[in-house]
C-alpha cells in the first residue's frame, strides 16, 4: 500500500473538510443572530384584546399573548435540536426533488451539506446566544436608554460586545462539534476527507486511512480550540 | 419654568399601588432631596421621571414641554422621547457602567453618538469633568479596575457629560462600602455648590440636610411631609415623618 498516496488524498479532502467547516461557520455564526432575533420576537397581533381597561378572560388573555413569530422559530429551533444532523442533510439534500421534482446533480451535494450544516448550526448558536444576552443584566439596558441610545444601539454599542464575550466557551464546544460533524459529508457521498478515508480503507482493506484522518480531525480540532483561547484572552481586558 | 413637573402621578405594579397622586416640581438650580422607608415608592418616582416606567394617570413636564399627560384616564406620551432625555440625567446605585469600555469611552460615546457633539469638545469636557472627580489618571482604566467609589464618580461624570438639566440619584451610595460613600457624597455635595439641578434619593439623613433646598418624605406612594431641610429634620410636623427619622437618631 502506498502511504503517499494515502496521505495526499487526505490531505486533499482535509482541504474541503476545512472549507464545509469554514463556510458553515461563516453563515450560522451571524444567522445565528438572525434566528435569535425572530426567536425573542415580541409581536403579538392579538395583544390588543388583553389592554388593561378590558376585562382580562383568561382564554382572551392566552390568545393575547400569542407570538407567531417567536413561536415558528422555537419549533424550528426544537426540530432541529431534536432530530439527528444526518438525517437533516438528507431532507435538505432531497427536497429539491420531492417537492419540486428537480433532479439532483453532484454539484447539489456540496451546497445542500452547506444548507444543512448552516441551518442546524444557526439553531444552536441562536440558543447560546440567547443564554449570553439573557445574562446580561437590565442595569446595561436601563443606562443606555436614559443616555439616549436607541434600540439598534444599545444592541451594537452595549450588548453584542459583551454578548459575544460571554459565548465564547459555548461557542468552543459547537466548533469542536462541527470539526467533527463535518465527517457526516459521508452521508450525501460528498467527498471530504472522512468520505474519503471511508474509501481508501475499504479498497484496501486496512485501517491506516482513518487512523490518519483521526489524526487530522485531532490536530486540527487543537488547533480550533487554541484559536478561541486566544481569542477569549484577547477579550479578558475586563470582566 | 420649572425644570421637572410632575402632577397628579399614579402607578400601579398589578394590584399593588405605588404611586397616589404625586405632584412634584423642581426649579432650576434647586436640590430636592427624596427621603422615606423602602417600598414607599422612592425609585419609583425617579423611574417615571426618567421614562424607564411609564405612568398610569398623571403629566411630566421638562422644560415646560411635556412629555406625557392624561387622556380618558388614561397616560399617553408624545411620539418621540428622544429630546426629553437630553434634558436629564440618572446616577443608579449600582453604577451600570459598560463594563467592555474604558472610562473615557463610557463618558464620551453618548455625546458623540446621540447628540452629535463634537467629539474634540466632548472629549476636552470629559477630561475637565474627570478631573474635577479626581479621576484624571482613570481615563483609560476599565470600570472592572476601579473601586466602587471611583465607579459612582464616573458614572456621575458619564451622566454630567450630557450636559442635561437635571440630573436624579437613586441612591447612589447605597452600594458602597462607607468609607467610599464619603467621596461620593463630597462630588454630589460639590455639585449643588455649583447649583446643578438634582434629585436625591438617599438614606444619609445628614447629607440630606446638608445639600438639600428642599426635603421630601415619601410614605406608602405620597408625598407626607416636605420643606427646607432645617423645618423638616427640626420641626418635624407628622407623626409618620417622626416616626421615620427616628430610625437615623443615635
Ligand atoms: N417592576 C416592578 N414590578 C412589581 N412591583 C414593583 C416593581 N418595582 C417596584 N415594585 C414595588 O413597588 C413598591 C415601591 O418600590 P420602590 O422601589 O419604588 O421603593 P423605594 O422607595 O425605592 O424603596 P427602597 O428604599 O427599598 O429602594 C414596592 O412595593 C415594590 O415591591
Ligand atoms: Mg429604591
Amino acid at each position: 500500500m502506498d502511504y503517499g498516496f494515502i496521505f495526499q488524498k487526505l490531505a486533499e479532502g482535509f482541504l474541503t473538510t476545512l472549507l464545509i467547516f469554514a463556510l458553515t461557520l461563516v453563515f450560522s455564526l451571524p444567522m445565528g443572530l438572525l434566528v435569535y432575533f425572530g426567536r425573542s420576537s415580541k409581536w403579538a397581533p392579538m395583544a390588543f384584546l388583553c389592554k388593561r381597561d378590558r376585562s382580562p378572560g383568561k382564554i382572551k388573555c392566552a390568545v393575547a399573548e400569542f407570538k407567531p413569530i417567536s413561536s415558528i422559530f422555537r419549533l424550528f429551533i426544537s426540530i432541529l435540536r431534536g432530530t439527528p444532523l444526518m438525517l437533516q442533510l438528507l431532507v435538505v439534500f432531497y427536497a429539491p426533488f420531492y417537492l419540486f421534482g428537480i433532479k439532483l446533480n453532484t454539484a447539489w451535494r456540496f451546497f445542500a451539506l452547506i444548507i444543512g450544516f448552516v441551518i442546524n448550526y444557526s439553531a444552536y448558536f441562536a440558543e447560546i446566544y440567547r443564554g449570553g444576552i439573557e445574562s446580561i443584566s437590565v442595569g446595561q439596558y436601563e443606562a443606555a436608554q436614559v443616555l439616549g441610545y436607541s434600540k439598534a444601539q444599545t444592541f451594537v454599542k452595549i450588548i453584542l460586545p459583551q454578548m459575544i464575550k460571554r459565548v465564547i466557551p459555548p461557542v468552543t464546544n459547537e466548533v469542536i462539534t462541527l470539526v467533527k460533524d463535518t465527517s457526516l459529508g459521508f452521508v450525501l457521498a460528498y467527498l471530504e476527507m472522512f468520505t474519503i478515508a471511508k474509501q481508501l480503507a475499504a479498497k484496501y482493506s486496512n485501517i491506516i486511512p482513518l487512523l490518519v484522518a483521526g489524526l487530522f480531525y485531532f490536530v486540527f480540532n487543537y488547533i480550533a480550540a487554541r484559536g478561541m483561547e486566544l481569542f477569549e484572552k484577547k477579550l479578558s481586558y475586563y470582566q | 419654568m420649572s425644570v421637572l413637573s410632575m402632577q397628579h402621578i399614579k402607578k400601579s405594579f398589578g394590584d399593588n399601588e405605588v404611586l397616589k397622586d404625586i405632584s412634584l416640581r423642581v426649579e432650576q438650580g434647586e436640590v430636592v432631596s427624596i427621603i422615606g422607608p423602602s417600598g414607599s415608592g422612592k425609585s419609583t418616582l425617579l423611574r417615571c421621571a426618567t421614562f424607564l416606567e411609564t405612568i398610569d394617570a398623571g403629566e411630566i413636564a421638562y422644560m415646560g414641554q411635556k412629555a406625557a399627560w392624561t387622556e380618558n384616564n388614561s397616560a399617553v406620551y408624545v411620539k418621540n422621547l428622544k429630546p426629553f432625555r437630553k434634558d436629564f440625567g440618572l446616577v443608579f446605585q449600582n453604577f451600570n457602567l459598560f463594563p467592555h469600555r474604558t472610562v473615557m469611552k463610557n463618558v464620551t460615546d453618548a455625546p458623540i453618538s446621540v447628540l452629535h457633539r463634537d467629539p474634540k469638545e466632548v472629549r476636552a469636557l470629559a477630561e475637565e469633568l474627570l478631573a474635577k472627580m479626581g479621576l484624571s489618571e482613570k481615563a483609560d482604566a476599565y470600570p472592572c479596575e476601579l473601586s466602587g467609589g471611583q465607579q459612582q464618580r464616573v458614572s456621575i461624570v458619564r451622566a454630567l457629560a450630557m450636559q442635561p438639566e437635571i440630573l436624579f440619584f437613586d441612591e447612589p451610595t447605597s452600594a458602597l462600602d462607607p468609607e467610599l460613600t464619603g467621596e461620593v457624597l463630597k462630588v454630589i455635595k460639590q455639585l449643588a455648590e455649583e447649583h446643578m439641578t438634582m434629585v436625591i434619593v438617599t438614606h444619609e439623613m445628614s447629607f440630606a440636610r446638608a445639600v438639600s433646598d428642599r426635603v421630601i418624605f415619601m410614605d406608602g406612594g405620597v408625598i407626607v411631609e416636605q420643606g427646607r431641610p432645617e423645618d423638616v429634620f427640626g420641626d418635624t410636623q407628622e407623626e409618620r415623618t417622626k416616626q421615620f427619622l427616628r430610625h437615623y437618631e443615635r
